[in-house]
């Protein structure tokens, strides 16, 4: 036993020395951009995924079928994942909530998305992304998942897309065969435009602990919701018990809140967990004023007006950040936005997704913002 | 807004200004058309560039098999040469595309407006003995900025060549064919000493110790550099040969020094092309360099005149123009140095036709005639004088 156990430590180190030295051979790349020209989803330098079937689960809804590579990790149900995707040349990182159980024996794992009114990324990830696409991953993330040991009776309420994490929790309670006595009430704007409809339906015949509660909230062909609103009143009356079981929610902003009035009012706050995904972007001020600067690494804080360019106002609170040209040709003075809203003075374009490189020397605040500096 | 001495142009200051919001506007209208097929274009450039590094010291390996030694026909020095021979071309070739097209246009930041996590200018590290961050100062800052400003801009005969009769003649001139061949033959070696550190010292701007940490990070990149080319890639065929070497005679030395000398190759290949098409860049006749009272006050449409009439272009194909990293478009790299370098054949003709339109010269000619002006320039002014370009830049 302890023979093989320094055998295995031997292999392992041996693996390391090998696998470092074809890094050097490969320097300044390494060995896994080679790698990565045979299967983009043996490389170790990154987590990719390879998409490999596409399906429409409503008009404007559809699950995307990954089957990711070789350092990935099993999540747990109901965690989420970030994605990269290329759109017009642009890369963008998205989060969305993996829709299959932990169980799949095939090793790979879906999301399921909905095209969002205006939104360019969910619209992509829909219509455009095709079978045989690569795209970069990061392993899953999350605390919204059921406790393992401790028995809990689930009371899942959710609409829309916020099904998918739903999904996947009573996906992988079934395939474990342990699916306790469980309430859902899931709002959708009609019979046919229910994300999983017929699944859902399909596990409620079947199993007799599961009660399925569809809230229609649209008339056939109205765009806007008319009925089914969220109600003390009928959660009461699909689930009596409510006040004994632990919520599990995911929803539009609206219903969330509607939600946490109620349970904080009968003092359940505890047992009612929510998964909301934080805004990618900072909202754009409507008169682009100057605001708050906050040097993130430097733990600096100062006002600046909308026309000074950032790196200037960085040196006039004392920093000395890296720069070249101070016209915005060398890149020397990059750094990141880590929240806010900064605006490029030569083109007045708003920069404001979270992540995205900032020239400070031809930047300038339109409203709070925080950099890396 | 006047300089505080003209730029040798017959525009006025209004004049100029309109030149320079037309420059403005070509850039701003390519900086918008960036899209998928440009992304499409960097990945599938650096598929191909990664796979002829690979196949070409493949091919290097496998003309060992061909060496006198071996008891087969084939075997003979001139077909291990031959094989070789390919293999190196291959490897300089990737390098070439490595150095040129792809690092020095991504370490320009002009991928970084894709945002992909691992095409950025503050992470990407080069083929190339200079360390990326060290390159980006002298190159980005130091050489973009101070465009053939003589005394500012280092590219200005790199410290060692009067390569404009602005240049005060020294008697270590004398020398500077030498220094040409050798800059060519070792241009890698050459870059990566380039520094506007050691000029500082020198100039006693800078502290021994502060020189020394730049130094040992210039050190540090050469050894990696060394370590690959030099010693693991042939030592993995030495290690293959000593296996082979028990059953028949292969000697593992010569296999280790006929990998070396095949990289070593390479690595020439791709510095005289390099030096080639940089040298055209900057130094063929007709190309203007600058005092710094001509940018003392200068506008940006100043600045746009100014990086025009300091560059010069070579004529080619797509081809060339690729493997030349879209230098053989130096003027249009000068004017937007972080537009990706692939719009710059499309830029290229709308800037040149702007230049004529305003009567100023656009340096455009074959790479004999650039090339073999910059190495008449080269031997003439190894001697005192010279001759200027004209006083006014017509087209």
């Amino acid at each position: 036993m302890l023979q093989q156990q320094s055998g295995n430590a031997a292999l392992g180190f041996v693996k390391n020395q090998l696998s470092n030295i074809a890094d050097m051979m490969a320097y300044p790349l390494r060995a896994s951009h080679y790698v990565e020209l045979v299967n983009p989803l043996w490389t170790t330098h990154k987590l990719q995924a390879k998409v490999v079937a596409v399906w429409d689960e409503t008009k404007d809804a559809r699950t995307i079928t990954l089957q990711p590579g070789g350092h990935w990790r099993l999540p747990r149900a109901g965690q989420h994942v970030r994605i990269g995707i290329p759109i017009k040349g642009k890369h963008y990182t998205r989060t969305y909530t993996i829709s299959s159980a932990p169980e799949r024996d095939d090793g790979c794992f879906t999301i399921t998305v909905k095209a969002i009114a205006g939104g360019r990324v969910s619209h992509h990830i829909v219509r455009n992304l095709k079978v045989g696409d690569h795209l970069p991953i990061a392993i899953p993330q999350g605390d919204f998942y059921l406790p393992d040991a401790s028995p809990i009776q689930p009371l899942f309420i959710t609409a829309g897309s916020g099904i998918t994490p739903a999904m996947s929790m009573l996906r992988s309670l079934i395939s474990q065969q342990r699916l306790p006595s469980t309430v859902h009430i899931h709002y959708a704007p009609h019979e046919f435009d229910v994300i999983f409809g017929q699944e859902l339906r399909q596990i409620a015949t079947n199993h007799q602990h599961y009660q399925l509660h569809e809230v229609h909230t649209h008339e056939f062909g109205d765009d806007k919701q008319t009925k089914g609103y969220f109600s003390l009143e009928q959660l009461e009356r699909y689930c009596p018990d409510w006040k004994e079981r632990d919520c599990y929610a995911c929803g539009p902003p609206g219903l969330l809140a509607a939600l946490e009035k109620t349970f904080e009012q009968a003092g359940r706050s505890r047992h009612l967990h929510i998964e909301r995904f934080l805004a990618d972007f900072a909202e754009v001020p409507a008169d682009a004023v100057g605001g708050k600067v906050r040097f993130a690494s430097s733990g600096v804080e100062v006002d600046a007006d909308s026309e000074t360019n950032l790196l200037r106002v960085a040196e006039d609170a004392g920093l000395n950040p890296p720069h070249g040209c101070r016209m915005g040709i060398c890149h020397t003075c990059n750094t990141t936005l880590k929240s806010g809203c900064v605006r490029d003075l030569r083109s007045g374009e708003i920069l404001n997704e979270a992540g995205a490189i900032v020239q400070t020397c031809v930047c300038a605040a339109a409203g709070d913002c925080e950099l890396e500096l | 807004m006047a300089t505080a001495k003209p730029l040798p142009v017959n525009l006025t200051d209004d004049q100029i200004d309109e030149f320079g919001r037309e420059m403005e506007a070509i850039y701003d209208e390519a900086m918008a058309s960036r899209g998928d097929r440009d992304r499409a274009y960097i990945l599938k450039l650096m598929k191909t560039q990664r796979s002829m590094a690979f196949i070409g010291r493949m091919i290097i390996y496998a003309s060992l098999f061909l060496l006198p030694t071996w008891p087969h026909a084939l075997a003979s020095w001139g077909a291990t040469l031959l094989v070789a021979g390919i293999g190196v071309l291959m490897l300089g070739i990737a390098k070439i595309l490595e150095n040129m097209e792809i690092a020095h246009n991504v370490l320009h930041a002009q991928w970084d407006w894709m945002k992909d996590p691992d095409i950025q200018s503050n992470t990407w590290e080069w083929d190339s003995m200079s360390p990326a961050d060290r390159w980006m100062h002298s190159h980005n800052v130091v050489h973009h900025t101070w465009t053939n400003v003589v005394g500012k801009d280092l590219d200005v005969g790199y410290g060692i060549m009067r390569v404009t009769p602005m240049q005060p003649w020294h008697p270590k001139y004398l020398l500077q064919p030498v220094y040409f061949v050798i800059l060519m033959l070792f241009f890698e070696e050459g870059v990566a000493l380039h520094e506007q550190a050691l000029v500082d010292y020198f100039e006693g701007k800078k502290k021994p110790k502060d020189l020394g940490r730049i130094l040992r990070h210039v050190g540090r990149k050469a050894w990696r550099q060394i370590r690959k080319d030099y010693l693991l890639w042939p030592a993995a065929g030495a290690l293959v040969a000593a296996v082979i070497n028990l059953f028949i005679p292969y000697p593992p030395l010569t296999v280790f020094l006929a990998v070396m000398a095949a990289n070593a190759a390479a690595n020439i290949v791709r510095n005289i092309w390099a030096f080639i098409i940089i040298f055209c860049g900057h130094f063929p006749d007709g190309v203007y360099a600058f005092t710094p009272d001509q940018i003392e006050g200068e506008s940006k449409g100043q600045w746009y005149l100014r990086q025009l009439l300091g560059s010069a272009n070579i004529n080619g194909g797509r081809l060339f123009h690729i493997l030349s990293g879209n230098l053989s478009h130096q003027i249009e790299h000068h004017l937007f140095p972080d537009l990706c370098s692939n719009h710059y054949p499309v830029v290229a003709p709308r800037v040149q036709a702007l230049a004529a339109r305003y009567g100023v010269p656009y340096n455009k000619a074959s790479i004999w005639r650039q090339f073999g002006t910059t190495w008449k320039n080269n031997l003439r002014l190894a001697l005192p004088g010279g001759k200027l370009p004209p006083a006014v830049a017509t087209a």
